[in-house]
């Protein structure tokens, strides 16, 4: 069972306790954007073979919002950091690139 | 290619077996086909089969990561119908499961279609307001249903207790040449049909890349080393993200585990399939007795074939106010697939960017059903560029906003 830890109230939550919200760091489109770029903000999404950055709920919890850095092949979960980011924190990276040397975050699905 | 009948079973019964010849051939790949098809599981299988039929195209290679029909094609719960609510589904759906009908004589391979009827329980009165709604709109796109009350359903299937303080059944949406197949069977004859065509079947073979030029693609590079192809078309479900990618584009799709479990067998107690979609629970009986059961999907991007724990709790759970006599049942085996699911839980049978590269992806969880009909339209697409029946599906309805809606029609259990 997936265990990720709240960043805001520090409690280890199973998945039961947590609700999934899809794919991270996604850029906002707004008045002025192309058909392309609506396109490509409202469904193309990242669905990478590996690790990924995705938004989660604590749901039955506090009810904040955060991140996490998890992979799809293992299910390894290498930490989550707060939502209020652009990408993710330098500890988090680490604990991904000590794990993966390749990744990194500008190569990332969602990073483009 | 040896006919199957009764008469080679007698042949062979009387000299001990000795004359069985193998299914499908197991070549080393040549250095270009015309098209190559990247994914050796129902859907890709069936789209080489047509092509090679309907268009007389056998210039044909079906490459597999693994082993044929291993993936989903070996892990769903074999569910055929093809009440959809959006005219588009309908039709795609409802050409796959008029192909079952025939496909054992067609393809001279039992799969074992078993029309015993499909109903959906309607537990709430927004689902029977629901499925009255899709049953009139199955009227008018010509496929057959009908909704039914409480009684009849009882009827049906006597070990049913419908009237549960949570969940009572207030009717159904019944399809009565809706069933089941055997599901490996479907893979196995598909593939030996195309075999006998003169295809290849290159197994044990990982494309590691897909080499393009000027938008074009030339061909693919395997762990069996590269091959060349005129046409490539994509069809590897939980993978298409990751084959998407080595072919630079991006697909609308998140790939997601989905669970299935089957009970110890029993005597005969079931002879329909039940899908309970407020409760997240689907169920038939196998032929050696088996219940067999389907669930929810994972609420996360997942790529290792095991969902989650809770999933299953939830939907036996849920099962067994419906089913009381399940309650005593031990279960035997659970699985999980990866389902590639689409935002509006619609597949995708397009073109691509790449001038000659096709897909076919986003069956989420309910492709097996679609084999047939889905082989049938791709490989349409494939040969002559466009199909009647993939007309609505193209990935460029997400940009234009013409959405085919079915997770409204179909809830979870689709």
């Amino acid at each position: 069972m997936l265990i990720l830890e709240c960043p805001y109230c520090g409690v280890k939550a199973e998945e039961t306790e947590l609700h999934g919200g899809g794919q991270a760091h996604i850029k906002r489109e707004t008045v002025g954007s192309d058909d392309d770029a609506f396109e490509h903000y409202l469904f193309t999404r990242a669905n990478p073979r590996g690790v990924h950055l995705e938004r989660w709920r604590h749901a039955n919890g506090c009810g904040k919002w955060f991140h996490a850095a998890r992979d799809t092949t293992t299910l390894e979960v290498f930490g989550t950091y707060p939502a209020q980011t652009f990408e993710p924190p330098k500890d988090i990276i680490d604990a991904i690139t000590a794990k993966r040397p390749d990744w990194s975050f500008k190569n990332w699905q969602g990073a483009t | 290619m040896k006919r199957y009948s009764a008469f080679a079973i007698a042949r062979e019964a009387a000299r001990f077996h000795s004359g069985w010849e193998r299914a499908w051939r197991s070549p080393t790949p040549k250095k270009k086909y015309k098209v190559i098809i990247i994914g050796a599981g129902g859907h890709g299988l069936a789209t080489a089969y047509y092509l090679g039929k309907n268009h007389g195209i056998t210039d044909v290679a079906v490459i597999e990561k693994g082993w044929l029909g291993g993936g989903n094609t070996g892990r769903n719960t074999t569910i055929i119908r093809s009440n959809y609510l959006q005219d588009p589904s309908a039709a795609i759906y409802e050409k796959a499961r008029s192909l079952y009908e025939t496909m054992s004589q067609d393809l001279n391979y039992n799969v074992m279609f078993s029309p015993r009827g499909v109903l959906m329980l309607a537990q709430t009165h927004h689902e029977v307001r629901g499925y009255q709604r899709t049953a009139y709109a199955n009227a008018l796109q010509g496929v057959k249903t009908e909704f039914i009350g409480p009684q009849k359903v009882k009827e049906i299937c006597p070990i049913m207790n419908i009237d549960g303080p949570r969940y009572p059944v207030l009717g159904g949406l019944f399809q009565a040449r809706g069933g089941t197949a055997r599901h490996d069977a479907v893979a196995w004859g598909y593939a030996r049909a195309c075999s006998d065509m003169g295809m290849d079947i290159i197994q044990q073979c990982e494309v590691t890349d897909v080499r393009r030029e000027g938008g074009e693609v030339k061909g693919v590079s395997t762990t069996k080393g590269e091959i060349d192809c005129d046409k490539l078309c994509i069809v590897v479900a939980g993978n298409s993200g990751h084959v998407a990618e080595l072919a630079g584009f991006r697909l609308p799709i998140e790939s997601v585990a989905l669970q299935a479990l089957v009970s110890e067998p029993i005597k005969p107690c079931m002879d329909i399939v039940v899908m309970a979609n407020t409760v997240h629970g689907y169920m038939s009986q196998s032929d050696k007795g088996e219940m067999v059961i389907g669930g929810g999907t994972d609420g996360y991007n997942n790529y290792t074939q095991r969902g989650s724990f809770q999933h299953i709790e939830e939907t036996v759970r849920a099962l067994i106010e419906t089913f009381p006599m399940l309650s005593r049942l031990k279960m035997l085996r659970q699985w999980g697939g990866i389902v590639d699911v689409t935002g509006d839980r619609s597949p995708i049978l397009s073109k691509t960017p790449l001038g000659n590269c096709f897909i076919n992806c986003g069956w989420g969880t309910g492709g097996f059903k679609a084999i047939p009909g889905s082989g049938w339209a791709m490989a349409e697409l494939v040969a002559k560029g466009h199909s009647p029946l993939t007309a609505e599906f193209g990935l460029d309805r997400f940009k234009e906003g013409r959405f085919i809606d079915e997770s409204v029609a179909a809830g979870v259990a689709h």
